[in-house]
């Protein structure tokens, strides 16, 4: 144990010069399916800020958030969970006003779940109220393991809440229909997409409407097509300065920069082309064709906050063990 | 029984329909579990044509992950072949308190899932962790680089060497180290010269094995290693990355490298092994104790 001790110390002493931060440099810690869409904005950050280097982590946040704490040295985030930022906010990592430091709660693109159907709609999907129909076979992944099913879970909910008048009895039939109607639940995303394409599961997949379009773009436009629900769940993808981090390394200014580069329309419109909304107007106009209009609702507004939705549906016992185990 | 004849005893493979249905059922879970996933890896890699294989692999990220990979592969395999001869000569040749537990400890690693590998590491050398602040103060970064990726794959690996040679020197016993010793060798020269030709194919086994898990190591790593694009990803984190990026081809190229390096092992472990089969004749314990013998001091 000690030649192994030893031996570490001796390698970090080789990989220390390497991986000094000089304040030209970031690391951004970000989602595990958003390395296209950061390789893209940094190739146009680095463009307008030559010299500069924008290195890149991605895997899941919750993951992230927890290596953060542990030690790995992102100067900034840019995640796809508010809850996984708060954890770096409880942590000390990141000031706790760090949503009112940049525009729109620090979520410079958001979306929402949204439906994949395939090609014709054979099924006539319009609608949450369709997907409790008996002929249709729904796809989303566990929810108990998927962040990106827990938006499906809590937007399907939120249809309900209006639909039924907030009749929890009512709602939760509603949701348990649904949840019925899923012949079977991978653990995360990108498996419930391979049911889907692959095995040709289902008749519509749920997922984020920035994935739709990925998963249009890989398989074959002309297999699938989108479809818009009437109200959805906004789902954030918020950023923040790990101000920790940033101060040790002294890149503050240039993680305010680059995540302020993000909201420009340079910025936005790489967003946009990766399939997610934009809050610049110029650049939502001119990517007008591929958004349909949806109204959107948040999580504040109708479940009281997340750390209201954790203990109320996520935690044991809570509304979603009741529902996923009456299955 | 004369179908048997020949006057020997019947045995499981004589009757026909049993050798048929267990030739079969071998061989079809051999192509299901084996080949298929094989011919998988070779048909998506290049399912986007040979220019996108090239193109993937030529990716400066995709470089980097091969690179991390073999140089992860040259630090941790020499070490640990270096641990487990030592183990193993250790707890086979000589008699100490605790050598029963020396051995239980050395297995540790096989019986532990290597996420909790991953993760104990974090508790000992995270911020957090046992040894967190004290490594910050002294700016030696372990987690999120290279050497907490070498270390996670170094426990994963750590008793392969020393399980192949162990159950091997307890069978060969200690009477020529013992002639050897008697006749005035000293214990480095023993090793060389008696003990390292009796176990170098099954040490070269040992770290064949060793070799291709520290390559192919996932789950451990993937907690230590910070993911960082290009600096702290390697194969299979990268091969990962990509598949969830819907870049399946990709995905598939980089499989297929870490495949080919398996491949190469195995080649090289076959190889090897021809070699030293010409040899066989010639026992090389008595070669060892030959060569000693007219160098012993009287």
């Amino acid at each position: 144990m000690k030649r192994i001790l030893l031996l570490g110390v001796a390698l970090a002493g080789l990989a220390a010069p390497l991986t000094a931060h000089a304040a030209d440099k970031l690391l951004n810690a970000s989602y595990d399916v958003a390395r296209e869409l950061f390789a893209a904005e940094n190739e146009a950050f680095v463009k307008e800020h030559p010299g500069v280097t924008i290195d890149q982590s991605h895997a899941g946040t919750s993951k992230q958030a927890r290596a953060i704490v542990e030690g790995l040295e992102a100067d900034v985030v840019t995640f796809n969970q508010v809850t996984d930022i708060d954890f770096l906010v409880k942590n000390g990592f990141v000031a706790e006003d760090w949503q009112k430091k940049f525009p729109n709660n620090a979520s410079p693109f958001y979306s929402f779940p949204s439906f994949l159907v395939r090609a014709g709609n054979p099924k006539h999907i319009k609608d949450w109220s369709d997907l409790a129909r008996d002929d249709v076979k729904v796809i989303f992944p566990n929810p108990k393991t998927s962040g990106n099913a827990r938006y499906t879970y809590l937007a399907a909910t939120a249809y309900a809440k209006e639909a039924f008048n907030n009749d929890p009895a009512k709602v939760e039939a509603f949701v348990t229909k649904i949840f019925d109607n899923v012949p079977v639940f991978d653990t995360g995303g990108r498996a419930a997409t391979t049911t889907f394409v692959e095995r040709e599961i289902g008749d519509v997949i749920i997922t984020f409407e920035a994935e739709t379009r990925s998963i249009a773009k890989q398989y074959g436009e002309d297999k699938f097509e989108g479809v818009t629900p009437s109200v959805s769940l906004l789902a954030e993808f918020p950023v923040a300065v790990v101000d920790k981090v940033a101060d040790a390394h002294g890149s503050r200014d240039l993680a305010k920069t680059y995540l302020d580069f993000l909201y420009s329309p340079e910025g936005q419109k790489v967003a946009a082309e990766f399939g997610h909304r934009v809050h610049d107007e110029k650049v939502a106009a001119e990517f007008k064709d591929q958004f349909p209009a949806i109204r959107l609702v948040n999580v504040d507004d109708v479940f009281g906050g997340w750390d209201k939705v954790s203990k109320e549906h996520f935690a044991e016992g809570g509304t979603l063990d009741k529902i996923y185990g009456s299955r | 029984m004369a179908d048997h004849g020949k006057g020997r005893p019947p045995r499981v493979g004589d009757n026909k329909v049993f050798r048929r249905v267990l030739l079969t059922v071998v061989l079809l879970l051999v192509a299901l579990m084996i080949v298929a996933p094989l011919v998988v890896i070779a048909v998506e890699a290049f399912s986007r044509g040979i220019g996108y294989f090239a193109k993937s692999i030529a990716d400066p990220d995709t470089r980097h992950a091969i690179l991390l990979t073999v140089v992860t592969a040259l630090i941790a395999v020499p070490f640990n072949t270096a641990f487990g001869v030592a183990a193993a000569w250790a707890i086979t040749k000589h008699d100490f308190p605790g050598k029963r537990l020396l051995t239980v400890v050395i297995e540790i690693p096989f019986s532990v899932s290597p996420i909790v590998a991953g993760v104990s590491y974090l508790f000992v050398y995270g911020l957090q962790g046992l040894f967190g602040h004290a490594l910050q103060a002294a700016d030696i970064k372990i987690l999120f680089a290279l050497p907490g990726i070498v270390l996670a794959s170094m426990f994963v690996t750590g008793p392969f060497v020393a399980r192949e040679l162990i159950p091997l020197m307890q069978a060969q016993g200690r009477d020529l180290e013992e002639a050897a010793t008697s006749l005035g060798a000293s214990g480095w020269r023993t090793f060389f010269s008696v003990t390292l030709p009796n176990i170098k194919w099954a040490l070269l086994y040992g770290v064949v094995l060793c070799n291709s898990r520290v390559m192919g190591e996932f789950g451990a790593v993937s907690v230590v290693s910070g993911n960082i694009r290009g600096q702290t990803n390697t194969l299979p984190l990268h091969i990962e990355l990509l598949y969830h990026d819907y870049n399946a081809a990709g995905a598939f190229a980089a499989a297929s490298i870490l495949a080919c390096l398996a491949i190469v092992t195995l080649v090289a472990k076959v190889a090897l092994e021809r070699r030293g089969a010409g040899r066989v004749q010639r026992p090389s314990a008595l070669a060892g104790a030959d060569s000693i013998t007219p160098e012993v001091k009287p």
